[in-house]
């Protein structure tokens, strides 16, 4: 039977800590980013003028096409190459966190996009005829009457979405980038513990997430009347 | 930026022997589909028991199945991952002979048990939207009948429920394939693992990764049209298009 040795826990807390403020940060920039992107998305594949619709269009499906794992691996090979170029870093410099944030941003983007598209079209027409008649621009009409609308009845799902997003920045395991997650297989792997540190990971993930999720259930029910 | 492209690369042989990238990367792809497959079959069967069991009368059902949703949606799925391949053989009886089968059996079991559980999860909760979007005379009208529970759920609502599930059941399905890829994390040589194997014996990181995404393209182009038939032929006369 397995003996259990916990110990190597509390003494890697601070380490540990440090990973989940990677996670953190990483999800903070993606969500950010990703919102902004996605509206632009959003508002570009409603629009009326067809190249961007299908700029749009074509991005959103890429995206949702490709695993997460695929496009943090293109987003490891090429952004470091690009940073470096740019300001001409040394080869040594360490870009890894900039590409996650940089590819989390723009995946996520895609998939913001598809709730925020959804969210202005279930807003109801006669907001914008009336906007209209108020002699609003149309950029008026959907930055002060349709997207708060939007967005107000979309605060749940992109809550949902970004607890979904905080999961997956898990992902960048693949760069060996010490977030939570990597954090916790290293310390488990240093301290031949795998097992302790991989439930360990397992139940904080589980207690923030059911957590998190729970108060956006909460909220939803506080917001529908 | 001097970049030497070539795509003649996936023709020439690898180290290892006699066949080439281009058999690599098919290799890859048939595991990655094997993968989510298999994986896939355990999720739809897991799934309609568990989305069943929440909405049944009973509260323990219920209550179990509402865990049993919880669990697997709120741990990362490379977390779930490495407990079923690293953790479990560790923990449960049993665990000492799995070790000594086949390595590339033992990533492949993990790998579809922890992705079917993980998608059952999502499965279920489709399972249960269905069944609870029915009008509630559906029910009533089988209990009239006469009908025991199973009796209800087998004849009257879930015929129903799966026709209406159709689509959100495809973007799960769709998901697996995608998922997929986070098992080459545990060494099994599926199409992203092939991908990261190409970059490191060819050197030619561009063109593997091009062929490699477009790869997952083409799968999910695939599963859609495929599942575009399934919805067509599963549609329910008078329901207005797309159940989502």
């Amino acid at each position: 039977m397995y003996e259990f040795d916990w110990s190597s826990i509390p003494r890697s807390l601070p380490f540990l800590w440090q990973g989940l403020t990677v996670s953190f940060a990483i999800t903070a920039v993606a969500l950010v980013v990703g919102i902004l992107w996605g509206t632009a998305l959003a508002l570009m594949r409603l629009s009326s003028v067809k190249p961007l619709s299908w700029f749009a269009a074509g991005y959103v499906n890429l995206f949702r096409s490709v695993p997460l794992v695929m496009v943090l691996l293109w987003f490891f090979l090429i952004v470091p190459q690009f940073l470096q170029n740019l300001f001409g870093l040394g080869r040594a410099a360490d870009t890894r966190l900039i590409s996650a944030m940089v590819g989390f941003a723009l995946f996520e983007a895609a998939y913001y996009s598809e709730i925020i598209r959804a969210g202005i079209q279930s807003v109801s027409k006669g907001q914008l005829a009336a906007a209209a008649a108020l002699g609003m621009t149309y950029g008026q009409s959907m930055r002060l009457v349709v997207l708060p609308q939007a967005f107000r009845n979309m605060v749940p799902l992109l809550l949902t979405q970004a607890i979904i997003l905080f999961q997956d920045t898990s992902l960048v395991y693949v760069s060996a980038l010490a977030d939570f997650f990597g954090a916790a297989y290293k310390v488990g792997d240093r301290d031949g513990r795998i097992v302790e540190l991989l439930l360990f990971a397992g139940a904080v993930y589980f207690v923030l997430c059911y957590g998190a999720s729970y108060a956006v259930r909460r909220l939803q029910q506080r917001m529908t009347p | 930026m001097n970049y030497h492209w070539n795509w003649a690369v996936f023709f020439q042989s690898t180290p290892s022997g006699g066949a080439t990238y281009l058999e690599w990367i098919w290799s890859g792809v048939q595991v990655t589909v094997a993968l989510s497959l298999s994986a896939w079959l355990m999720a739809l069967l897991l799934g309609s028991l568990v989305g069943v069991l929440r909405t049944t009368p009973n509260r323990w059902f219920a209550g179990i199945a509402a865990g049993y949703v919880e669990v697997f949606r709120n741990i990362p799925l490379l977390a779930q991952l490495f407990i079923w391949y690293f953790v479990l053989p560790e923990l449960v009886p049993g665990g000492e002979r799995f070790k000594q089968i086949h390595p590339v059996a033992q990533q492949f079991i993990a790998a579809m048990v922890c992705l079917g559980f993980f998608t059952s999860a999502r499965v279920a909760e489709q399972v249960r939207a269905g069944v609870e979007s029915l009008a509630r005379g559906q029910k009533a009208a089988a209990v009239a009948l006469g009908f025991t529970l199973p009796q209800t759920y087998r004849y009257v609502l879930l015929p129903m429920a799966y026709r209406i599930i159709v689509p959100p059941l495809t973007s799960e399905f769709l998901n697996i394939f995608k998922n997929s890829a986070v098992c080459s994390t545990i060494g099994l040589l599926e199409l992203a693992a092939m991908g990261r194997q190409l970059v490191d014996y060819t050197a030619q990181p561009y063109e593997s990764f091009i062929v490699i995404t477009l790869l997952y393209v083409a799968i999910n182009v695939v599963v859609m049209l495929l599942m575009r038939q399934v919805e067509k032929r599963a549609h329910i006369p008078g329901y207005i298009g797309s159940g989502k």
